[in-house]
């Protein structure tokens, strides 16, 4: 490998210039508000009241066994799904591809209102709901990543276990399954880590009664003004949950090299009349599994009316309130239009905050080769923290002196883009690192000076996943709920916060504003990623995949070549 | 011991293989011959059961085996690729076939032993199958299939990929294997040379048209 100063032009004041934006944001909006946390956290009566407490206790093993069977669930339920796309070829498949991931890009709290909506009331606040809900939201991460694997593996392979006088389902069990075992258990782990930490979801369907560490965290520190012992319990968690990642990394980056599959396309056409109804069984189930919740949202969305559908709330949400059933609903403090206009603020800034911080943050690990691994692995950092915990940290570090800040709205927004960054990097890096210097040379041998071939080159290649990059913190944005829980006031709710509010009390016409919320949430959400897909489409010039794919597998093999 | 009977395919409105009927004795090497496209490869799926033809029969010592199931087939097949199981070692991919037929295991023991013996690669029983080269892969794959004894081996081009050397060496090999071990077998090939070397007999099959 060249130095770093070959493999990028940029000038070294440059590059270090770029890295303060990331570095100056991380210290002050992450690092500050952790350590604000341990400070509350190590006290002698905290940490006593956490050890002695034995609902704590209960909490962290429903918090558990929750994550572990929704994580079994979903694996259980995607398997097929997985099979059917990766293995099948028919008209129809790619669209059954997006439909499986349509779940896994809506908020948590619309996919909590979803199952709500679609449940009966006996089942709605109930574990039964949380465990639905968490398989709904989930299974694209197995479908994609047991699928992704299962692509590869060659259909002869199972062919030859059944030539060798291997019945069908131990062909399964010998062959197919310990070769996709990597993929299930990588899919798995991020479905636990993700159900472990679920907080929207819980907050909307678990009502009191079943609240996870995540809940708890919010309730002890915002509704018992308990916050030495909440922020004890965000602590361990951030802990825990640290070593979870490392420890998944590493089974991951072992099982990576033992096969030497190569990407291949195994699908065929459905053959004979059993295989074309497992095709379209499959289908048939994926349709109505993903559309049911949504359609139920819509649905209770027009029932503020006992017994018949309207738009009652629909008008009241838009302001021109049919005379007289307005008065008769509870006064509440939530303007339900507002939230709109007030998500859609905090999106902006939050998307331009992420793609300033991480554009620069990128460029400049990419231009810092290996020691830019440091600043790469700063900012994955929140990734594997909680929103909650950001939230909470954020609260603590900026409600006292020297920074009293917790009535500004920027730090709404701040959160937000504090979640969104690490993805905004990971968009944008592995264009930035395939980038062939050689590129540039060839630019400035024909006369361009480095800005001017940076702005030809790089500038112009990376505005495709630029674009992807401010559609993901857009979305991000638009969703988040476990920091903004902690950071939101009256008259700032953003659309999930409404959402959760409505749906918290009573009353039928809330509860239908709280659905029509939801159902604009999910639109907007959708809106924007399809705006992003549409504009990738008339800014690409060339497919860009292949080159991510195979930078990626450059980095997981990298540690080890260190130590070997 | 294999008989075919009118066997006809086709994958929509492609022919692949029409009307055909082929007899292979017990103990006897049959070749098929045929450019690339005449649906020799397919031709050993059906035989196998992993494709279900249109029309006609595929009967073993004298009975149909349309019905059966591949892996009750007893019929062996070494596929182009190999198609070694990447996650077993060299003597776990060679014991597949007896664990499923429900061997002991010290019977296991010495039945690899001495298919690796066969093939020139004894204390290769522990090495990881993607580590092999490819004329090793081959023969693994080769008493893979032959180690189970089926009543008779399919080989689907077993010999593409090898450099010409390694080729004739595996060539002569293979042939002297299936004698040793009396075993019948058919051989899809596109190589006369390799199909005189080897087969007792040679067949030619044109395209379906």
């Amino acid at each position: 490998m060249n130095g770093a100063a070959a493999r990028n032009h940029l000038p070294r004041q440059l590059v270090v210039a770029l890295t303060i934006p990331a570095v100056a944001f991380f210290s002050l909006f992450y690092a500050w508000p952790v350590v604000a946390l341990v400070r509350r956290a190590v006290t002698v009566d905290s940490l006593r009241t956490v050890i002695g407490d034995r609902s704590l206790r209960e909490i962290l093993w429903f918090t558990t066994w929750q994550a572990a069977l929704s994580t079994a669930l979903t694996v259980v339920v995607a398997m097929i799904p997985a099979w059917v796309l990766s293995r099948y070829e028919f008209t129809g498949r790619r669209w059954i591809t997006a439909l499986v991931t349509v779940p896994f890009v809506l908020p948590t709290v619309v996919v909590g209102a979803a199952f709500l909506a679609l449940l009966p009331s006996s089942l709605g606040q109930s574990v039964t709901a949380i465990l639905a809900a968490h398989v709904f939201f989930n299974i694209a991460v197995v479908v994609r990543g047991v699928g992704g694997l299962w692509e590869q593996i060659p259909s002869d392979l199972a062919a030859a276990a059944r030539t060798l006088g291997a019945s069908p389902w131990r062909t399964m069990r010998e062959v197919t399954l310990p070769l996709l075992t990597p993929a299930i258990a990588a899919s798995a782990s991020i479905v636990f880590l993700f159900t472990f930490t679920s907080f929207g979801v819980v907050r909307i369907l678990g009502g009191p009664a079943h609240p996870t560490i995540e809940v708890e965290i919010w309730q002890r520190a915002t509704r018992f003004g308990d916050v030495g012992v909440a922020a004890v319990i965000s602590i361990a968690q951030v802990i825990v949950l640290g070593l979870a990642v490392l420890w998944f990394t590493r089974i991951q980056s072992r099982h990576r090299q033992t096969l030497g599959l190569r990407p291949a396309n195994q699908r065929r056409h459905p053959r004979g009349w059993r295989q074309a109804t497992a095709v379209r069984a499959t289908c048939a189930v994926i349709v109505v599994l993903i559309c049911a919740p949504l359609a139920a949202l819509v649905e209770r969305s027009t029932r503020a009316d006992a017994g018949k559908h309207s738009l009652t709330a629909w008008r009241s949400v838009f302001g021109s309130h049919p005379p007289g059933s307005v008065r008769q609903t509870p006064a509440t403090s939530i303007d339900p239009l507002g939230s709109v206009f007030t998500s859609l603020r905090f999106m902006i800034v939050a998307v331009l905050l992420s793609l300033v911080i991480g554009g620069c943050a990128s460029l400049a690990i990419a231009a810092l080769g290996r020691s830019g691994r440091v600043l790469d692995t700063g900012i994955m950092l929140p990734l594997g923290t909680s929103a909650v915990t950001i939230g909470f940290g954020l609260v603590v570090a900026f409600s006292t002196r020297p920074f009293d800040w917790r009535a500004a709205p920027l730090l709404i927004p701040l959160g937000h883009a504090m979640v969104a960054t690490p993805f905004v990097v990971r968009v944008l890096l592995p264009t930035l690192r395939s980038i062939d210097p050689r590129l540039r040379d060839a630019a400035a041998a024909l006369g361009a000076s480095p800005a001017r071939a940076w702005r030809e080159i790089d500038l112009r290649l990376v505005r495709g996943p630029l674009l992807t990059a401010a559609g993901f913190a857009a979305a991000i944005s638009l969703g988040e709920f476990g920091a903004t829980t902690f950071l939101t006031r009256q008259g700032r709710a953003t659309l999930p916060i409404a959402i959760e509010q409505l749906l918290g009390r009573p009353g039928t016409v809330l509860h239908a504003q709280g659905y029509v919320l939801a159902t604009i949430l999910a639109a907007l959400t959708f809106a924007v990623i399809a705006l992003v897909e549409l504009a990738r489409g008339l800014v690409d010039d060339r497919p860009r995949r292949a080159d991510t794919r195979q930078h990626r597998s450059v980095d997981v093999r990298r540690p080890r070549a260190r130590t070997s | 011991m294999l008989e075919l009977r009118d066997i006809s395919l086709s994958f929509g409105v492609t022919t692949v293989l029409r009307n055909l009927s082929l007899d292979v004795g017990d103990g006897e090497v049959v070749a098929i011959l045929g450019p690339s496209g005449s649906g020799k490869s397919t031709l050993l799926r059906v035989i196998a059961g992993l494709i279900a033809p249109d029309e006609g029969h595929v009967l073993l010592d004298g009975a149909a085996i349309d019905d059966v199931p591949t892996h009750r087939r007893d019929i062996g097949l070494v596929f182009q690729d190999e198609q070694l199981f990447p996650h077993r070692s060299v003597r776990r991919n060679i014991e597949f076939g007896l664990r499923m037929r429900h061997w002991k295991q010290a019977d296991r023991a010495v039945r690899v032993q001495e298919m690796l013996e066969l093939v020139g690669l004894s204390g290769f029983g522990e090495r990881r199958v993607t580590d092999l080269s490819g004329g090793e892969a081959k023969r693994v794959a080769l008493v893979r299939t032959l180690a189970p004894s089926p009543k008779i081996v399919l080989l689907d081009e077993p010999l593409t990929g090898l450099d010409r050397p390694l080729h004739d060496q595996v060539a002569k090999d293979l042939g002297r294997l299936l004698r040793v071990t009396g075993t019948s077998a058919l051989l899809v090939t596109h190589d006369h040379e390799e199909a005189a070397v080897i087969a007792d007999r040679v067949v030619s099959l044109a395209g379906p048209d």
